[in-house]
């Protein structure tokens, strides 16, 4: 393999990587431009969408055997239980944790999502064990090659559902009332809430949207990577590091944040040590911090910065 | 059916010791152009601001179109047909001006976020009227011209503009006017006068809070006077230009030969 054949590699691993940063990023990014709140569940919706679809897809044995589960459902069906599962306890999450506390500081509402994700990392722990568990690929057959480089085809996958999501989302938010009165609800929510637009219902979407963003990256990358129990938190924290790279509230940057943030960890991982990779996306994050606080893409460190406490 | 559309009884609201609103009574009329008028600090925005819901009432009632709408969430009370502009302008900065109007019209489209997601028939139908109709009213204001830019690059004036097009996309039953002339220039303001006169035509019942007396004076059919938190007269322009309390509080002698911010 020449040096080239390599890079060609990481970055396609890093791209592929970087797709499921980019899914919880923008997660990240629509809860916080609704409530004004960073939702460190994010992690968790896609491990519970991951862990829910392998559930319906394949023999498991839950609770240290107790209960064996056997659906065989087909993968579709799967993954839409799995995203179900992770849009439900999105819409909980909202309703019985954030909402009751919305006159709260944000500071507050956010120690709500962290201690949610600690219950919800509990629960699948519970219920799942500590084992790794896999997802078959979506389709089977030989990978295929670009420029060198061993692309699978679940990477394809990865990659095709990663734009049609961000297409789907951009059409969503562009062309439709309710996308539309998301919108509005960010740029302004006190002039929104006068045009008739209930803040309480844009909040529960966002939530909602969130969560099934954050279990379609789970489940996508359950088949390339096992999933645990307690990748939760690492996947937050990386969705994390993209959201604050693309500038915070911006969408495009949290998606472009997410993937670049892959391939510089594939690529350090690959160049350097594989030790190093998770420290590599936290040393750039400190860089991006200390050298421009709004971020790579964002404008300016405005008001909901402050109303975020950061 | 009453003539009364908007009654509001005994309102009082305070911000920690201060007692901004003390016992106002308003009673506005279908189809009239009311002006609330008073020097800074008398309480006429913070009349707007319980009356609309913005803010909370201390106490006293509010009805308005048959229902008590005291205390109730600022979108109810909008869906009720009550919409309010600000002072400070309050549209949608990352929207397009377009698009600021559309969701205007928000509640008058009844898709839910299950169906939107899915696009079942009748959205797209939806969406085109919507847009329709938006366009209409920048119409009205003239901004058709702009419609597709950021609602936040349009100067001061068209911002203004704009949220008075989406305020009356909103098909309200009254529209109030938080101060609709500051910092705009005269011939802006002529233009304004026009068109909330057209307003009146279109049969929507207008509450106005404004300085410029020149304004205010010519357009309204009735005026109420605020001073220091109270009502001190209300009338019809001439009844209040001739009130000597009102004169002594704030008109001034001669009024009409001073600046308009007197």
């Amino acid at each position: 393999m020449t040096l080239l054949e390599q890079l060609a590699q990481y970055i396609v691993s890093g791209i592929t990587l970087g797709s499921i940063y980019a899914l919880i990023a923008l997660g990240f990014v629509t809860i916080y431009n609704v409530t004004g709140i960073i939702n460190f569940s994010q992690g968790e919706f896609a491990v519970v969408g991951a862990f829910v679809a392998i559930t319906a897809a394949q023999k498991v044995s839950l609770f240290r055997g107790q209960a064996a589960v056997g659906l065989e459902w087909p993968l579709p069906a799967a993954i839409l239980a799995g995203v179900i599962a992770a849009v439900l306890i999105g819409a909980l999450l909202y309703r019985a944790g954030i909402q009751p506390a919305r006159n709260a500081s944000p500071l507050s509402q956010i120690v709500v999502t962290i201690g949610a994700s600690i219950a919800l990392r509990g629960l699948v722990l519970l219920a799942w064990g500590t084992d790794p568990y896999r997802l078959d690929p979506f389709s089977a057959g030989k990978p295929l090659r670009l420029l060198g480089a061993v692309v699978t085809r679940q990477s394809v996958w990865v990659m095709g559902l990663t734009v049609v999501t961000v297409v789907g989302l951009y059409l969503f938010f562009r062309f439709t009332l309710t996308g539309r009165a998301l919108r509005a609800s960010s740029a302004n929510p006190g002039a929104a809430r006068l045009m008739g637009i209930n803040i309480q219902r844009m909040g529960l979407l966002a939530f909602v949207l969130s969560a099934g963003l954050g279990a379609l990256g789970g489940i996508v990358i359950a088949p390339i990577t096992f999933m645990t129990y307690d990748r939760g938190l690492m996947l937050a924290l990386k969705g994390f590091v993209a959201m604050i790279l693309g500038g915070l509230t911006s969408p495009v940057g949290a998606v472009i944040a997410g993937i670049a943030l892959g391939v510089i960890e594939s690529l350090a991982a690959g160049l350097l040590s594989s030790g190093y990779k998770d420290a590599f996306s936290f040393v750039v994050l400190f860089v991006v911090l200390l050298v421009r606080l709004g971020g790579l893409l964002g404008a300016r460190r405005g008001p909901a910065l402050e109303r975020a406490g950061l | 059916m009453s003539d009364t559309l908007l009654q509001a009884r005994q309102i009082y609201k305070a911000f920690g010791g201060v007692q901004a609103v003390t016992g106002v009574d308003l009673a506005i009329q279908r189809g009239e152009i009311f002006a609330l008028i008073g020097p800074n600090g008398a309480g006429k925005t913070t009349t707007f601001n319980v009356i609309s819901g913005t803010h909370a009432l201390d106490q006293g009632e509010v009805i308005f179109d048959g229902h008590a709408i005291h205390g109730q969430a600022a979108h109810r009370i909008a869906a009720l047909g009550l919409v309010r502009t600000f002072q400070n302008l309050q549209i949608f900065g990352t929207l397009t001006v377009l698009e600021n109007v559309m969701v205007g019209r928000h509640m008058h489209t009844r898709t839910g976020f299950v169906t939107a997601a899915l696009r079942w028939p009748g959205v797209r139908a939806e969406e085109r009227e919507t847009r329709a109709r938006a366009q209409a009213y920048l119409k009205v204001v003239g901004l058709d011209g702009r419609a597709d830019e950021p609602a936040g690059s349009l100067p001061f004036g068209q911002q203004r503009l704009l949220e008075i097009a989406r305020a009356l996309a909103a098909e309200p039953k009254l529209l109030m006017l938080d101060e609709p002339a500051a910092g705009l220039t005269r011939p802006e303001i002529d233009a304004l006068n026009s068109l909330i006169r057209r307003i009146q035509a279109e049969g929507v019942t207008i509450v106005l809070v404004e300085h410029d007396m020149n304004l205010v004076m010519g357009l309204a059919n009735r005026v109420a006077v605020l001073h220091y938190g109270r009502k001190l007269a209300d009338g019809t322009p001439a009844e209040v230009q001739a009130d000597e309390r009102v004169i002594g509080a704030y008109l001034g002698v001669g009024w009409d030969a001073a600046p308009a911010y007197a």
